[in-house]
C-alpha cells in the first residue's frame, strides 16, 4: 500500500516534491520477478538519424547535407557505438549504459502504420493498431488485464492526465508536479508566437513577455526552472521523480512517461541547437531516472518510441519535415544492450524517395518485452494488446531472462 | 452579418463560448435565442451549498470560542470546503448552462456589487452571496437586487455598515461609538450614481447616517446571521440626501434613499455604461449607451428589459471582438468548449495564479473590464502556461481540428486553423486554440 505520505517521502530530497492523484487508494501488484517496465512517448517525431546516425552509411554525408554529425574526435563529435553507427554528442550521458550493456537501439524501426500526421500517428502508436477504428484504449492497458491480479494497479501516467496508451478498463494512477501552472513548453510558444505578431494587443505583450523570460533565466540558471514546465528541462526531474516511485518496494511496476519538442521543422541544428537540447534533457532524464531506481535498475526495461521518423534531406528552413522509420531506445539493467538491433535498410533506397524505410515493427519488439521480460501470454499479444497480429513474431532475444 | 457569424457572437458575448452544438441551437434567430433566457431568468444552484447566514453563525461561533483551536480549524477547514464547492457550482452553472446569458448577468452583477475575501471575516460565504442577493435579481428590477445587497450580511461586513453607529445614537452615545461612511461612499460612488453622479461629500455622510442601524443579527438577537435593523445604533433625525429631507423613520429611510437612488437618471445612465462596456466594447458606443439608459429610466430599472435593450443594440453585433476575454472568462470558456472542467482546487489554484481567484477582487470596485487591465507581458505569459497545462490535464484530449469547427464555425483564421492542423500533438494542438487571438477575445 503506497500512500500520499510514502510517495512525498520517496521524493524527499529530490529537487521537486509531488503531488498525487489518484494513488492514496492505489494498490500495486508486484510482477514476476518483480519487473518493472517503462514507455517514454516521444511526442512529435524524433529525427532518428539526428539521435543514432549511421556514420559509415555511404550514402549518410551526402544525403544529410547540413545535418550531418562530426565524426568521433572532431569538434562536439559524435560518440561511437559500433562499425557503422554512432550516437549524437548531446546523449552522451547514456553512453556508460552502452558500455555497461544496458542499452539498446533498434533502428529503422516503426510502427505498423503510414501516415504523416502527428495526430493520427500518435493515436496508432499507443493504440497498437494498424488502422484507426475508434478503439479509444491503449496496448500498455490491454496487456495490463492480463498482467494484474484482482483490482490492484501497476501502471502510473507521470506528468498529467492519463495517455491513451495507458487508458482503458484497468485502473491506472496518475499525478504530476505540483502547483498549478506549468511553464509553457518552447515549442508550444513557437507555434504561437506568429498567431500572435499580427496582432496588436497580443503580439508585444508576449514579445516583452519572452525576452523578461529570456532575462530572468539568464540571471536565475536553469537550476530555478527545473520540473515546473513542459520543456526539456522539465523531463530530467519528472523522470527522477518516476524512478524513485517504481523503485519502492510497494510502488507501481510499469509507468508512461512523455517528453515533447521533437517536432523540429525549423532550425533543426545539427551538434548543437534546438534537437541538441531537446536531446540533452531526454538523456539526462534517462539517467537521472536509472540512478533512482538503484537496485532495481536490474529489473528494468524501458522502451522509448516515437510515432514515426523525420524525413533524410534538410527542409527549406534548416530542419526536416515528417518522415517514416525512426530510431527505437531500450535502456535498463535487464537489457541485453550494448548493440544495435534489427536490420538497416541503409540510405541508398528511400521510402518514397525520403523518408528512411521500416525494418523493424516496433510492435514486435514490444511483444518480445512483454513477453519476455513480463510473462505475457503470445496468444493474447496476437489478438488482444495487438489485434490481428499473428503474423507479426515478438522479437527475440531483447531481454536477459 | 452571416447567421453563423451571429450565431457566435451570441454564443460568446452573450453566453460564455460555443459548446460543440450551441451555434446550432442558436442558428437563425440569435436575438430570440437570447431573449428567451432573459424571460426565464438566471436557475438557482444546487440547494446542498449552505445559506450565508449559517455561515455567518459558524464564523460568530469560532470568534466567540476564540481560545478552542480545534474548532477554528474544523471551521477553517468548513470553509474552504464550501468555498470550493460554490466555486464548483458556478462554475458548472457557466460552462454547461444552456441559458448562460443569466449566468454571464450573475457574474456581471456580482461583479458589479463586488465583495470580496480579501475581507477575511466574510470568507465563509461570499460565494453565497451571489447565489442569495444577485442571482435571483439579475432579470428582476435593480431596486430589488440592491435591497437585498445592502441588507446582505457579506455587503454588511465587507463595507463596515454592520458596525457603523449613529454618533447620537442610543449605543453611539452610551459607547462614544461613531459613523462608518464606507459603505455609504461605495453606493452612491460604485453601486448606483457612479463617480460623476453629482453627489458631495454631504451626501456620502448623510447616506450613512440614514443606513446606521442596518446590521447582522449577533448569536444572543433572533434570526442570528440575518439582517437586522437595530434602532439603538440608528442615527435619529431628519437627513437630506441629494437634496431631499429624509425625516426620521428608522428602517424606512434607508428603504426610501435606496428607492431613490435605484431609480435616478445618474444610476440609469451608469450601469447602462457598464453594461455596454461589458457586452459591446471597451469604449462603447455613446448612443448605445444613452438608449439603453433610457430603457432603464422608462422601466424603472427593469433588468429583464435593460439586458434586452443591449441584446437588441447593432453594435454588440457589429463589433468585432475586441474584449479580451478575463482569466475567468478563458477559464470557463475553455470549460465550456472541452467538457472539462478541473477539479476545485486546481481550477481555484490556477485562477489564483491567473490573478482572478473568485470572490477575492482587489477592491469594492471589483474586477476591471478593459483589454489594457489585464494584458501584461507576464499575464499574457501566464495565459499561454495555463493554455498548455489545462489541455495537458484533458482525460482525453478532443479532437481538435473538430474543436475548433464547433466553437468558431468558420470565423477561426486559416493561420490559426493551419497551426492547429500542424501542432505536433492533439494536446499541444487543443492549447493552441485556446491561446490563440480569437480564443482570448470575446
Amino acid at each position: 500500500m503506497i500512500g500520499r505520505r510514502d510517495i512525498l517521502k520517496l521524493t524527499a530530497g529530490s529537487a521537486a516534491a509531488f503531488t498525487v492523484l489518484g494513488l492514496p487508494n492505489a494498490v500495486f501488484a508486484a510482477l514476476p520477478g518483480d519487473r518493472r517496465f517503462v514507455v517514454v512517448l516521444l511526442r512529435g517525431a524524433l529525427d532518428g538519424l539526428a539521435a543514432v546516425p549511421p556514420l559509415a552509411d555511404a550514402q549518410y554525408r551526402e544525403k544529410r547535407g547540413a545535418l550531418a554529425l562530426p565524426a568521433p574526435g572532431e569538434a562536439n563529435g559524435c560518440l561511437a557505438l559500433d562499425k557503422t553507427f554512432a550516437l549524437h554528442p548531446a546523449l552522451a550521458p547514456v553512453l556508460p549504459y552502452w558500455q555497461k550493456g544496458e542499452l539498446l537501439f533498434i533502428h529503422a524501426s516503426g510502427n505498423g502504420y503510414r501516415t504523416r500526421s502527428h495526430f493520427d500517428g500518435q493515436d496508432l502508436m499507443e493504440s497498437g493498431l494498424a488502422a484507426k477504428t475508434g478503439l479509444s484504449d491503449g496496448w500498455l492497458n490491454r496487456a495490463l488485464a492480463d498482467l494484474q491480479h484482482g483490482n490492484r494497479r501497476l501502471g502510473l501516467a507521470v506528468g498529467g492526465a492519463v495517455p491513451l496508451i495507458l487508458r482503458g478498463k484497468v485502473e491506472v494512477a496518475s499525478w504530476e508536479p505540483p502547483g498549478g501552472l506549468r511553464d509553457a513548453s518552447p515549442e508550444f510558444i513557437a507555434a504561437l508566437e506568429p498567431l500572435y505578431r499580427q496582432d496588436t494587443l497580443l503580439g508585444p505583450a508576449l514579445a516583452e513577455g519572452l525576452k523578461a523570460q529570456h532575462f530572468s533565466e539568464s540571471v536565475l540558471g536553469d537550476d530555478m526552472q527545473g520540473g515546473r514546465g513542459f520543456g526539456p528541462k522539465n523531463f530530467p526531474p519528472l523522470a527522477e521523480a518516476a524512478g524513485k516511485l517504481l523503485a519502492a518496494p510497494d510502488g507501481p511496476r510499469i509507468a508512461v512517461l512523455e517528453m515533447g519538442g521533437w517536432d523540429t521543422h525549423v532550425n533543426q541544428g545539427a551538434a548543437q541547437g534546438r534537437l541538441a537540447q531537446n536531446l540533452s534533457g531526454y538523456a539526462d532524464g534517462l539517467d537521472a531516472f536509472a540512478k533512482a531506481m538503484g537496485e532495481a535498475w536490474r529489473q528494468t526495461v524501458v522502451v522509448a518510441v516515437t510515432e514515426f521518423g523525420r524525413t533524410v534531406a534538410v527542409n527549406g528552413n534548416d530542419g526536416t519535415d515528417h518522415g517514416t522509420a525512426s530510431v527505437l531506445l531500450m535502456m535498463g539493467g535487464a537489457v541485453k544492450g550494448g548493440r544495435i538491433a534489427g536490420d538497416w535498410p541503409g540510405l541508398a533506397r528511400l521510402q518514397d524517395d525520403r523518408d528512411l524505410r521500416v525494418a523493424t515493427d516496433s510492435r514486435s519488439v514490444m511483444k518480445g518485452i512483454l513477453r519476455d521480460h513480463l510473462g505475457a501470454d503470445r496468444a493474447a499479444l496476437d489478438r488482444k494488446v495487438f489485434p490481428d497480429t499473428q503474423g507479426l513474431r515478438p522479437f527475440e532475444g531483447l531481454v536477459r531472462v | 452579418m452571416p447567421v453563423n457569424s451571429a450565431a457566435l457572437v451570441a454564443a460568446t458575448r452573450l453566453g460564455f463560448a460555443a459548446r460543440a452544438g450551441d451555434l446550432e441551437t442558436i442558428g437563425r434567430d440569435p436575438r430570440g435565442w437570447a431573449l428567451a433566457q432573459l424571460r426565464r431568468g438566471a436557475a438557482p444552484l444546487p440547494s446542498n451549498l449552505p445559506s450565508s447566514a449559517s455561515m455567518v453563525v459558524a464564523e460568530f461561533e469560532m470568534r466567540r470560542d476564540k481560545g478552542d483551536l480545534e474548532a477554528k480549524q474544523a471551521f477553517n477547514e468548513r470553509v474552504k470546503e464550501v468555498y470550493f464547492a460554490e466555486i464548483s457550482a458556478r462554475m458548472d452553472a457557466a460552462s454547461r448552462s444552456d441559458t448562460p446569458l443569466p449566468e454571464r448577468l450573475c457574474h456581471f452583477w456580482s461583479n458589479h456589487f463586488t465583495v470580496s475575501i480579501l475581507r477575511p471575516a466574510i470568507r465563509g460565504y461570499a460565494a453565497a452571496f451571489e447565489r442569495e442577493a444577485i442571482r435571483p435579481h439579475v432579470t428582476g428590477r435593480f431596486h430589488d437586487m440592491l435591497l437585498a445587497v445592502v441588507r446582505h450580511p457579506a455587503m454588511l461586513f465587507y463595507l463596515d455598515n454592520a458596525f457603523s453607529i449613529g454618533p447620537d445614537s442610543l449605543i453611539g452615545v452610551r459607547r462614544d461609538k461613531g459613523l462608518n461612511e464606507n459603505l455609504g461612499r461605495e453606493l452612491l460612488e460604485l453601486h448606483t450614481l457612479g463617480v460623476d453622479g453629482g453627489y458631495t461629500q454631504a451626501d456620502v455622510e448623510a447616506l450613512a447616517r440614514i443606513l446606521t442601524g442596518w446590521s447582522v443579527a449577533t448569536l444572543k438577537e433572533p434570526n442570528a446571521g440575518s439582517f437586522r435593523f437595530r434602532p439603538a445604533a440608528h442615527e435619529p433625525g431628519a437627513k437630506v440626501l441629494l437634496g431631499r429631507t429624509y425625516e426620521e423613520n428608522g428602517e424606512g429611510e434607508g428603504q426610501a434613499a435606496l428607492l431613490a437612488l435605484a431609480t435616478h437618471p445618474a444610476t440609469a445612465h451608469h450601469i447602462a455604461f457598464k453594461l455596454a462596456r461589458y457586452f459591446i466594447a471597451d469604449v462603447p458606443p455613446k448612443d448605445s449607451v444613452l438608449r439603453i439608459a433610457q430603457v432603464f429610466r422608462d422601466s424603472g430599472g427593469d433588468l429583464g428589459r435593460v439586458t434586452a435593450a443591449v441584446v437588441r443594440e447593432e453594435a454588440l453585433w457589429r463589433t468585432p471582438f475586441a474584449k479580451l476575454r478575463t482569466p475567468q472568462d478563458m477559464v470557463i470558456a475553455a470549460a465550456r468548449v472541452t467538457g472539462f472542467t478541473p477539479p476545485p482546487p486546481m481550477l481555484v489554484n490556477s485562477l489564483r495564479l491567473l490573478d482572478q481567484m473568485p470572490f477575492f477582487a482587489p477592491s469594492p470596485a471589483g474586477w476591471p473590464d478593459t483589454a489594457a487591465d489585464w494584458i501584461s507581458p507576464e499575464a499574457v505569459l501566464r495565459r499561454a502556461d495555463w493554455c498548455q497545462t489545462f489541455a495537458s490535464r484533458l482525460p482525453e484530449p478532443p479532437d481538435p481540428v473538430a474543436l475548433a469547427a464547433a466553437s468558431f464555425g468558420e470565423a477561426l483564421p486559416e493561420e490559426t486553423a493551419q497551426a492547429i492542423r500542424r501542432a505536433p500533438s492533439q494536446r499541444i494542438a487543443v492549447a493552441l486554440l485556446l491561446a490563440s487571438p480569437s480564443f482570448q477575445r470575446r
